[in-house]
């Protein structure tokens, strides 16, 4: 609990261009804290996605690379096969990650490849204006599916953290969220633990935040911080696989 | 120590009043450069330094006096 009350070093005094109530935010701060409490700051590298946080490099003192969309599971593999010594993570979306990104990220969980990847999943696509994305649960009404979504037509939510629980390559997959403080401080333990396997060669880590996107769910801060306990029925919080 | 509220961060998402335990914080009626509706502390002498607005501000507004200077 010594973190409390100190701006993380690693955290730039930027100011945030998140929307008010926006989780990303507030994961940028548990990663920034990961960091400095493993002291990895000058050995990490990260990779920004496409999508509300592409603009990593903006918030967060370490090296960061910019991947082309989806592909930032494939730029981590340069990586982190080139340089085992360094900390590699990905920090994506669900559009990313789950949908243009599948192909690329489902190959690196199934090789292995060890590095850690923080999932960001606010259900749809925040930044091209809410429209529906992989992991958007049913009935829920976004700028594509305005009636809701309607599995007949565009399908199920998929739910990639059971998925990568049943990959051999994967040493931890997680989901968790951030709506409130018991929930914020678990999540740090999770990531913490990513980072720690990672750094012990163990295999893949993922770890995925349900995130609040007040604006594109037409919400305020508090109403959808509030709709993240709904979400957790359809994308139950838990460690699906941890090889301890 | 007071917690220090960095008010140019602060972008009036409400969070921290929510979960705060001590119902501390309030909104004040002033903006800052960015607009939005800053927090601010209405009853300092209730606050015993849990940390739940800190762990609950996406904006890291509250901090320690020293901290934010380095």
């Amino acid at each position: 609990m010594s973190q409390l009350f100190r701006f993380p070093q690693s955290l730039k005094k930027t100011l945030f261009h998140y929307c008010p109530g926006c989780h990303h935010s507030l994961i940028h701060r548990l990663l920034c804290e990961v960091i400095d409490e493993l002291g990895i700051r000058e050995k990490t590298v990260g990779i920004a996605s496409i999508g509300c946080s592409c603009f990593l490099y903006f918030y967060i003192d370490v090296d960061i690379v910019e991947a082309p969309h989806g592909r930032a599971c494939s730029a981590a593999t340069g990586i982190k096969r080139a340089r085992p010594d360094l900390l590699v993570f990905t920090y994506q979306g669900d559009g990313d990650f789950a949908a243009i990104g599948l192909g690329d990220s489902l190959h690196s969980a199934s090789r292995g490849e060890k590095f850690t990847v923080l999932m960001i999943n606010n259900t749809l696509y925040g930044m091209t204006g809410g429209q529906v994305s992989p992991t958007t649960p049913l009935c829920q009404k976004t700028t594509t599916t305005p009636l809701g979504r309607d599995p007949q037509v565009h399908g199920y939510p998929m739910k990639i953290a059971e998925m990568l629980g049943n990959f051999e390559g994967v040493a931890l997959s997680a989901r968790v969220a951030v709506n409130n403080p018991k929930r914020v401080l678990s999540a740090k333990e999770v990531l913490k633990k990513a980072f720690l396997y990672q750094r012990e060669a163990k295999g893949f880590t993922y770890v995925e935040f349900l995130s609040a996107c007040p604006v594109n769910w037409k919400m305020d801060p508090l109403s959808a911080t509030k709709y993240v306990d709904k979400l957790t029925e359809i994308f139950p919080l838990g460690t699906f696989k941890d090889i301890g | 120590m007071i917690v220090k509220v960095l008010e140019e961060r602060c972008k009036g998402c409400g969070l921290c009043i929510e979960f705060c335990p001590k119902k501390v914080l309030v909104f004040s009626e002033r903006r800052n450069q960015q607009g939005y509706k800053i927090v601010a502390l209405a009853f300092p002498e209730k606050c015993n330094q849990c940390g739940i607005c800190y762990l609950m501000c996406p904006e890291v507004v509250f901090v320690k006096e020293d901290s934010f200077e380095k």
